[in-house]
């Protein structure tokens, strides 16, 4: 299954959520299928959506969906740990895994070699759900139910689909993403 | 006052009310208050640039949020302080412990003990160095709405003099 895909399938299946999603085409992927007030796109800080998710659900009592890349993860592992260590029942990571940097070109990641979800479930992760054959429908109703932190693994297809950038200011993502959780 | 009641009273006249930390031994007394502390959320993180990116999640929540760390965690930390903090206009107090400075003992300190200036004023972050405890405690206090307005996150070195 390509990433847009994915993506399309799994924001079909939020409604309250809040989301916050990784930098380069996944967001813009993410922004082409589905915008809402719900959404905050990174521009920057690769490697920071667990950890911003993460922020958001201690904040706040709303469920967060951190969308994560596997490079992404790699670049900040110890993530893992403090998202098991703190245990925010309203936290769900998910890691869109195409084994590559998708958005430099898709060179390979050791995500190639080293099983994502496996790593979580080492760390202490309870809830872990692994998608990985792209004709079994996306299905999150359970993952939706079940307490966090939730750790959802989808193997994806490499390569980026063809949207254009963001059209939206990173202060105006900042302030529509705010008020929206007013 | 004591250098470290300063700094946990600071925070809070401040309405500090989320924070993350990496210990200094400098800092160990200011994280035991703020880990006793009812009204403060308190999430130890593994590498300082985690702890930004979870504080900008909880500001977003609507937390007011502090970081305690050294300054060598400021070298761990660029990419997120320039590409999420100054990006999004975002605030954060930044309670750092500023190791290198008159007195160190452990020549390793020195070099990103002697970059830490520089590197905020790259950033364009603004920092004080306040001389005593009582000096701090008033920074500190009106330091969230500095950040919140100026959009940016604000710091305060505290050298080996401080303690
Ligand atoms: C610190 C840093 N290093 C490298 C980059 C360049 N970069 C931007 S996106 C990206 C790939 C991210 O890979 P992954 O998280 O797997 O997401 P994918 O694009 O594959 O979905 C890289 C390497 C960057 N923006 N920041
Ligand atoms: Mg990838």
């Amino acid at each position: 299954m390509k990433r847009i895909n994915a993506l399309k399938l799994i924001a079909a299946q939020f409604e309250d959520e809040l989301v916050i999603c990784n930098i380069g085409f996944p967001s813009r992927e993410l922004y082409a299928v589905k915008d809402s007030v719900n959404h905050f796109y990174m521009l920057g800080s690769m490697g920071m959506a667990s950890s911003i998710g993460l922020g958001l659900a201690l904040a706040q009592k709303r469920k967060v969906v951190a969308l994560d890349g596997d490079g992404s993860l790699l670049m900040n592992l110890g993530s893992l740990v403090t998202i098991y260590n703190q245990k925010p029942e309203n936290f769900i990571l998910v890691v869109l895994d195409n084994e590559c940097y998708g958005s430099t070109g898709s060179q390979c990641t050791y995500a190639t070699t080293v099983d994502l979800s496996r790593l979580a479930a080492a760390v202490g992760f309870k809830n872990i759900f692994k998608f990985t054959d792209p004709e079994k429908k996306l299905d999150l109703k359970t993952v939706l139910e079940v307490e966090g932190p939730v750790f959802i693994h989808v193997k994806v297809e490499a390569g980026n689909a063809d949207v254009p950038v963001i059209d939206m200011e990173p202060e105006e993502i900042k302030e529509r993403f705010m008020v929206g959780l007013k | 006052m004591d250098s470290s009641e300063a700094v946990y009273k600071g925070l809070k006249k401040a309405g500090v009310n989320f924070v993350v930390s990496l210990p200094c031994v400098n800092l160990g007394k200011i994280m035991e208050m703020v880990d006793c502390d009812p009204d403060i959320i308190h999430i130890p993180v593994t590498r300082e640039e985690e702890g930004f990116g979870i504080c900008a999640g909880a500001y977003m929540g609507g937390k007011k949020t502090a970081i305690l760390m050294q300054n060598s965690g400021l070298g761990n930390s660029v990419n997120v302080l320039a590409s999420l903090y100054k990006l999004y206009q975002l605030p954060l107090l930044m309670v750092m412990s500023h190791r290198g400075t008159k007195g160190e003992f452990m020549s390793a300190q020195i070099p990103m003990g002697e970059a830490t200036p520089g590197v905020l004023d790259a950033l364009e972050i603004a920092y004080f160095l306040p001389k005593t405890p009582e000096d701090a405690c008033k920074i500190l206090s009106g330091a969230w709405l500095l950040s919140e307005m100026g959009g940016s996150p604000v710091a305060m070195l505290l050298e080996i003099e401080y303690w």
